[in-house]
């Protein structure tokens, strides 16, 4: 049978609708939580979350906000293209958190506490995260061990490790570390700081587009670049492809003579590394600073499953998802504390995962109604052509 | 070492309920990686009743009314996995995911929007029930309570339910085998659905008994600071059999009350490890039990596959 060549039927177009269904169906039950909080000022409420910086009249101050949400853009964008590539695997890497929260507590002891440069520092929190990721594939590949339970117990393990460790060099008059702009020493057993520029990542001039926010610099090209490289490992190396085939089919992979249980850690590594450079591009910013006493793991990693699912599971789609995300995270901070709770964009982003669930059931009922209404034309058109 | 004993209890009822739950829904064949939402939304419903009784009520009232609030919010909100993963065939474990993340947003934003209500100044996440928690204590003083002696029954009746009912062996057939349980005539979708849904029961209640055990207020922006996931290894550990979870909850209440209580042992306080260590070692060891009970897993076998009607 002919199969009808509407553009429908483009799996990029599918992909596509069905995130922005995904976005809208996000946004609306969002509005309608709104509602029911105070319905007076629930349209503001939701126009607020979804302008975040263009809620200022100022073009500066619009830029210099659009700047900040690029910085906390560029980890997510890292950690949801560590969900992408464990998921293409065949492995769901929900420890993105705790692998991103490893690759935070490396850089940033190394920035303060040993005074490195910003470069090690990277390449510190890599390692670190890497290592976390590939103790779930490890435990995955040889012990049978479920990657999703392993990596939510080293979440919480990694999250009391880094609290441990950030305590060392931590601001004795509050619960946080001091910045990555300087460095510790200790003078006559009390800590002072000097001032330790270095680790803080260039800037490159990129600042200047956005108003000199001091935050802007290397993490976004970089991030940009990785989700790049990313699609590139996948989709057009031989490493890729054994890594996809072991994700498809284990034992085919293993009959083709394909490695799969090193593949398996090797996945999981490049994953949990993703995740960990992910933090030195927030942490190395200066932008802010660890909290010691925390007791949840941050967001970060989460959201990055949401913006993996919302980016149709394509690198490239990652980089508008994770700016999607963290937009209306921001967003969420506008809003007018005393009547409506910033947590509503948190509840809005959770929402888009549940029904990102559902986008494979939505692409099997929309290509059904085509072959459905394209069954309907030939058969019209056969009876016409028996008349004639 | 009352104390200890006390909080091992406590969190022991609190990892078996769940745990239980979570076999439910597992025997049924769906992975139920949501319990932490339940839990926190079971723990809303059942704190939200805890604050708004009168004073005056009588005990009875307050842990009656405040455990059927609790497991009729876990029912409720257990219908989303159960929706999505039976009726649509969604990928089970991103549903699961997306309750955990929504249901400390929600819970948060519900919450939240009740205290600024209130009053415009208290934009906080906390609920109190410092009167209505009293009720539940069996022995005035010590932290003995109602859940105790429920939670036992409730093991006992699960065991019962599993292996000793229709009902139950059907359940447990359609986790192994659902096109061989469709073809003797058991309707799959609907024993998937109540093994979903009663583990939203169990969910609901053990985060209720989560949030009473030695506080009289929760801060709903923690969540329940990853005891779903905890209750996951004890029924992996338990191997999906209600009493062998028991004793595997007895072991990780152990150790998650020492974290509570280890300043009240000379022996563990004159260590000085940091007080993280506690706090991981629940962790710790259920990685380390995953270790060991991963590679013969007794999984149901058809658990995370979405039930086809057409595939046979």
């Amino acid at each position: 049978m002919r199969k009808g060549n509407s553009i429908l039927r483009k799996p990029a177009v599918q992909t596509l609708l069905s995130s922005l269904l995904c976005i809208l169906l996000g946004l609306l039950v969002g509005f309608i939580a709104l509602l029911i909080i105070n319905p007076s000022g629930a349209v503001e409420a939701i126009l607020d979350i979804i302008k975040n910086f263009w809620n200022y009249s100022k073009r500066a101050t619009q830029l210099k906000n659009l700047g900040n949400t690029l910085v906390k853009t560029a980890p997510l964008l890292m950690c949801s293209l560590s969900v992408l590539f464990a998921y293409k695997v065949g492995l769901f890497n929900i420890g993105a958190a705790g692998q991103y929260v490893a690759g935070a507590g490396a850089c940033i002891f190394c920035a303060v506490g040993l005074g490195w440069h910003w470069l090690p520092c990277m390449i510190a929190s890599i390692l670190a995260g890497a290592l976390v990721g590939a103790i779930s594939g490890l435990l995955k590949a040889t012990r049978n061990v479920n990657e999703v339970i392993s990596c939510i117990m080293l979440n919480w393990i990694s999250l009391y490790l880094v609290n441990t460790l950030l305590s060392k060099v931590k601001n004795p008059t509050s619960p946080y570390t001091y910045n990555v702009a300087k460095q510790m020493v200790i003078e006559n057993g009390a800590s002072t700081t000097v001032a330790h520029p270095e680790a803080l990542l260039p800037q490159l001039g990129i600042n200047t587009l956005f108003n000199n926010n001091k935050y802007v610099g290397l993490a976004i090209p970089l991030a940009i670049l990785l989700a790049v490289g990313i699609w590139v490992l996948l989709n057009k190396t031989r490493l890729g492809y054994e890594l996809r085939a072991t994700g498809l089919n284990k034992h085919a992979a293993k009959y083709c003579g394909m490695q799969d249980k090193a593949n398996i850690v090797l996945t999981m590594a490049i994953a949990g590394g993703l995740a960990g450079i992910g933090a030195s591009m927030l942490y190395l910013t200066g932008f802010e600073e660890w909290s010691v006493t925390q007791s949840s793991v941050p967001g970060m990693g989460f959201n990055g499953i949401a913006a993996a699912f919302l980016g149709g599971l394509h690198p490239i789609g990652t980089i508008f998802s994770s700016f999607f995300i963290q937009h209306i995270t921001d967003g969420g901070a506008q809003l007018n504390k005393q009547v409506y709770p910033s947590e509503i964009s948190g509840l809005i982003s959770s929402l888009i995962i549940y029904f990102c669930a559902f986008v494979l059931f939505f692409k099997l009922t929309l290509n059904r109604r085509l072959d459905r209404k394209a069954e309907r034309l030939q058969a019209i058109a056969q009876k016409e052509g028996g008349k004639a | 070492m009352i104390l200890l004993i006390q909080y091992t209890l406590v969190f022991t009822s609190v990892l078996m309920l769940v745990a239980l739950g979570g076999c439910f829904s597992e025997h049924s064949g769906v992975i139920n990686i949501g319990l932490e939402g339940i839990m926190v939304f079971g723990a809303l419903g059942g704190a939200l009743v805890m604050s708004s009784l009168p004073a005056g009520s009588s005990a009875f009232i307050i842990v009656l009314l405040s455990i059927l609030a609790a497991m009729v919010m876990g029912i409720i909100y257990s219908l989303l996995l159960a929706v999505a993963s039976i009726n649509f065939k969604a990928d089970q474990t991103l549903v699961g995911t997306a309750m955990n993340l929504l249901g400390t947003a929600g819970a948060t934003v519900i919450v939240k929007a009740i205290n600024t209500a209130a009053n415009p100044n208290n934009p906080s996440a906390t609920v109190q029930y410092i009167s209505a928690r009293k009720a539940f204590l069996l022995v005035n003083g010590y932290e003995f309570n109602w859940f105790m002696p429920l939670a036992l029954c409730l093991l006992i009746l699960a065991y019962v339910i599993l292996y000793k009912t229709r009902f139950g062996l059907r359940l447990m057939s359609c986790g192994e085998h659902p096109q061989a349980a469709a073809s003797v005539g058991i309707n799959v979708y609907k024993m998937r659905y109540a093994g979903v849904l009663i583990s939203g029961l169990l969910g609901g209640l053990g985060g209720l008994v989560y949030i009473t055990a030695g506080v009289s207020e929760w801060k709903f922006e923690n969540g329940v600071a990853g005891f779903g996931f905890l209750a996951l290894a004890v029924m992996i550990f338990g191997g999906w059999k209600p009493f062998r979870i028991a004793l595997a909850a007895l072991l990780f209440g152990f150790f998650r009350a020492l974290s509570n209580v280890y300043t009240g042992f000379d022996l563990l306080s004159r260590l000085n490890l940091p007080s993280t260590i506690y706090n991981m070692l629940p962790y710790i060891i259920s990685l380390i039990v995953l270790i060991f009970f991963s590679k013969n897993s007794a999984a149901p076998k058809a658990e995370g596959i979405p039930y086809d009607q057409g595939s046979r």
